[in-house]
């Protein structure tokens, strides 16, 4: 947001991009999660586009990037995170963009901006990865970062004067404290950077699940509704074969019901309770323990006796009566991320 | 002048957003797009995406029927010269 405001008030017509790789902390999320219900749930990259008055255009990244996250030729950072490699897929992407046929402006655009710090993020934002970002993006010197630019080399807008060099930054490090003045001084009250990372894939939890999706296929792939799920509920495996995602509250409740026709569905008849969706090939035996720990996370923890519905995909229903799992029979190992 | 229509209901956003992104960017000026949707996020995104991008949003819908079969959102976009 810095950074294009930065370069907006130097006269230069500013477009945004913001890529969907299905990891993004933002939107759906909010959409799921009822106990924020009351926070608007806005997509904060629009949101940023309204306040700067410069279009936004989000862009459909979710099969190209299966590549960056299973294959990262420069490793993760502390979790799943593929960091390095995915701002060089962004801005070679956003490149890709500019050069196709009237994607964006029919005038076209002259350079790439991004709102990297130096020394912001520990692996991805250090003052060797930029120059290799821009590098292997076939940006080279198209791309400028105007928050840290008295840092680096001139670039071509620089050295061309489209950008006045002395009005760009030079910030590093992890204090935020000069760019929110900065951003205080440019008149952005409300600033919507996240301080943590952009994506589910720099958090612990979520990335256990991953791993978790990974080891229980046999194979390091995924589809959408994959990721999405592993972004909702509670993921409880007792066993290889199988695993449990139960809903937190009822908008994870309401996401997980979009799901019934590719998995079963556990539902508590007897009292309120979340529902729970079951991934793998259960059997009889494991559909049972499924039921008792649907149970522990309902209403009816303490009740002497559950009823429980299993509802197929295919339409066939049945009911299970039975107790629900006493907390010390739950073991930790089997709560994924937790 | 023909309504379009456009279903993306069952899609989260941004998905919502970035299909009628990728349909309007077809349709000639004046064209009338109806889109429908589920994600309750849809109530501001596409509004604030329409702002953005200077298409004029006509109505905003949620119909009895609509609520009947679960949260449906109905929004008509006019696209506007790019
Ligand atoms: S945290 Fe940001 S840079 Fe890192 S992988 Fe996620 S989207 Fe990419």
């Amino acid at each position: 947001m810095l950074a294009a405001k930065v370069i907006a008030d130097q006269g230069i017509a500013v477009e945004g991009v913001n890529f969907f790789t299905g990891f993004c902390v933002e939107g759906h999320t909010h959409a799921i999660r009822e106990n924020r219900s009351k926070r608007p749930k806005r997509n904060n990259a629009l949101w940023v586009a309204e306040q700067l008055g410069i279009k936004l255009h989000i862009i459909d990244v979710i099969e190209e990037y299966k590549d960056i996250v299973l294959n990262p030729r420069h490793g993760y950072g502390a979790h799943l995170n593929p960091c390095l490699d995915c701002k060089v897929f962004m801005v070679k992407k956003a490149m890709e963009l500019w050069l196709s046929d009237g994607f964006m402006s029919e005038h076209g655009f002259d350079f790439i901006i991004t709102g990297e710090v130096i020394g912001q993020r520990p692996k991805s934002q250090r003052k060797a990865t930029m120059p290799l970002i821009a590098r292997e993006s076939g940006a080279d010197d198209r791309l400028l970062r105007p928050l840290c630019a008295k840092f680096l080399p001139e670039t071509l807008p620089e050295r061309e004067g489209w950008v006045d060099r002395e009005a760009l930054f030079g910030f590093h490090g992890r204090n935020r404290t000069p760019q929110i003045e900065l951003a205080r001084r440019l008149g952005i009250e409300d600033w919507a950077q996240p301080a943590g990372g952009c994506c589910f894939l720099t958090d612990d939890s979520y990335s256990d699940k991953l791993q978790d999706l990974w080891q229980a296929q046999g194979v390091r792939s995924y589809e959408l509704d994959d990721i999405m799920l592993l972004k909702v509920g509670r993921h409880i495996r007792p066993a290889a074969n199988f695993k449990l995602i139960i809903g937190r509250e009822l908008g994870e409740n309401r996401y997980l019901e979009g799901y019934r026709k590719q998995f079963p569905a556990l539902k508590l008849e007897s009292h309120k309770g979340p529902l729970c969706l079951i991934d793998g090939t259960p059997s009889a035996a494991d559909l049972l323990l499924a039921a008792r720990i649907t149970g522990r996370y309902s209403q009816g923890r303490e009740a002497e006796q559950i009823v429980v519905s299993v509802n197929w995909p295919d339409g066939r229903r049945e009911e299970l009566t039975t107790t629900p799992l006493p907390k010390a029979e739950l073991a930790p190992e089997w709560l994924i991320g937790a | 002048m023909a309504l379009e229509t456009l279903d993306t209901r069952g899609l989260l956003c941004p998905l919502p957003v970035i299909r009628t992104q990728d349909r309007i960017r077809s349709l000639a000026p004046g064209s009338m797009l109806v889109v429908t949707a589920s994600d309750a996020g849809t109530l501001q995104d596409i509004p604030a995406w329409c702002r953005v991008h200077g298409h004029r949003l006509v109505t905003t819908e949620q119909t009895e029927e609509d609520i009947e079969k679960g949260r449906t959102y109905r929004f008509t976009i006019c696209v506007v010269e790019q």
